[in-house]
């Protein structure tokens, strides 16, 4: 453990604008993308099971 | 091979690998889990600060990864384009097109984060240098894939225009890599090589290893999550794939039988 407190942790050393901007949008696209397959994926199973019931 | 057994062929291996896919979706994201845990805690907890950069380097552990995946998926995605057109082989195009929107997020991410990074330690967020403009013709290249096989009506005349587009695109891959070699560019120069000691601390060096294995298990998740659902798209006129759909069996048992 490097930093001596949270708030020394959260500043980056004065780079906190820089660094946690990347780290926020790499954490959103990576939260955002999975969703997205994931509800690609239940809406092609949705589509599937409403064209076999018309059947 | 009879001609039997080769449609025979062609019909399973989607069937074969949407089971395959499901099964091992949740092992992907359980190693992605741990390995970007611990590469995130040794990358902002346990490596020291930069001596010249301060904790502004602390970007390379997601900038390096994705900059790395962002590479690496679009060779991915042009072999398997490419196996998909010359074989006639479905799963390959549809393998294919599940990696080009991935493949697209990490370069945006490698080109966002290199911006936050630019800025403190270059004191600009873009330059139109060799590094960042064949970077951003990358993504350009995504984009292009993308919009073409989407907007072809017949599936497997996109495959071939996307295949042709992915091929000759794949001569950027090798231009993004050696510009900082060829050209005169702010971008410092590769800090792994096979050739050379890596010019980093070990801790620095294992978070930033970490966080790329991360991004491969990421990348597999969403990848086959996604693949799984174009072999449910393009191939509903299957019997296995409305099985699979229904609630009373499960896909992944419907997927391994057939």
């Amino acid at each position: 453990m490097i930093w001596n407190s949270a708030a020394e942790f959260f500043a980056m050393g004065g780079y906190g604008l820089y660094v946690w901007g990347a780290y926020t949008v790499a954490l959103a696209c990576m939260a955002i993308e999975p969703v997205l397959a994931l509800q690609r994926h239940r809406a092609a199973r949705r589509a599937l099971a409403a064209e076999g019931d018309a059947r | 091979m009879s001609s039997s057994s080769f449609r025979l062929f062609q019909f399973a291996a989607p069937a074969r690998f949407y089971g395959l896919a499901g099964a091992l979706i949740p092992w992907c994201w359980a190693a992605f889990a741990v390995l970007a845990a611990i590469g995130l805690w040794m990358g902002l907890f346990v490596a020291p600060t930069d001596a010249t950069q301060g904790d502004a380097y602390r970007i390379i552990f997601i900038h390096v990864p994705a900059a790395w995946m962002s590479m690496l998926l679009y060779l991915v995605m042009a072999f398997w384009a490419a196996i998909g057109w010359a074989f006639n082989a479905r799963l390959a195009s549809m393998t294919a097109r599940a990696i080009a929107p991935t493949g697209a997020m990490f370069t945006f991410l490698a080109l966002w984060t290199g911006a936050l990074w630019g800025r403190p330690t270059w004191g600009t967020w873009w330059v139109w240098d060799a590094r960042l403009t064949s970077e951003l013709i990358l993504l350009f290249l995504y984009a292009g894939f993308l919009s073409l096989v989407s907007a072809i009506d017949d599936p497997r005349r996109a495959d071939r225009a996307g295949a042709l587009l992915a091929i000759v695109g794949s001569i950027n891959v090798p231009i993004i890599y050696f510009s900082v070699k060829w050209w005169n560019t702010l971008h410092q120069g590769a800090t792994i090589s096979a050739t050379a000691a890596p010019k980093m601390a070990s801790t620095m060096l294992t978070a930033m290893l970490l966080m790329t294995l991360a991004f491969w298990a990421y990348a597999f998740a969403v990848v086959f999550t996604r693949a799984r659902a174009i072999v449910l798209e393009r191939d509903r006129h299957a019997g296995w794939a409305q099985a699979s759909a229904r609630p009373a069996r499960s896909a992944t048992a419907t997927g391994m039988q057939t």
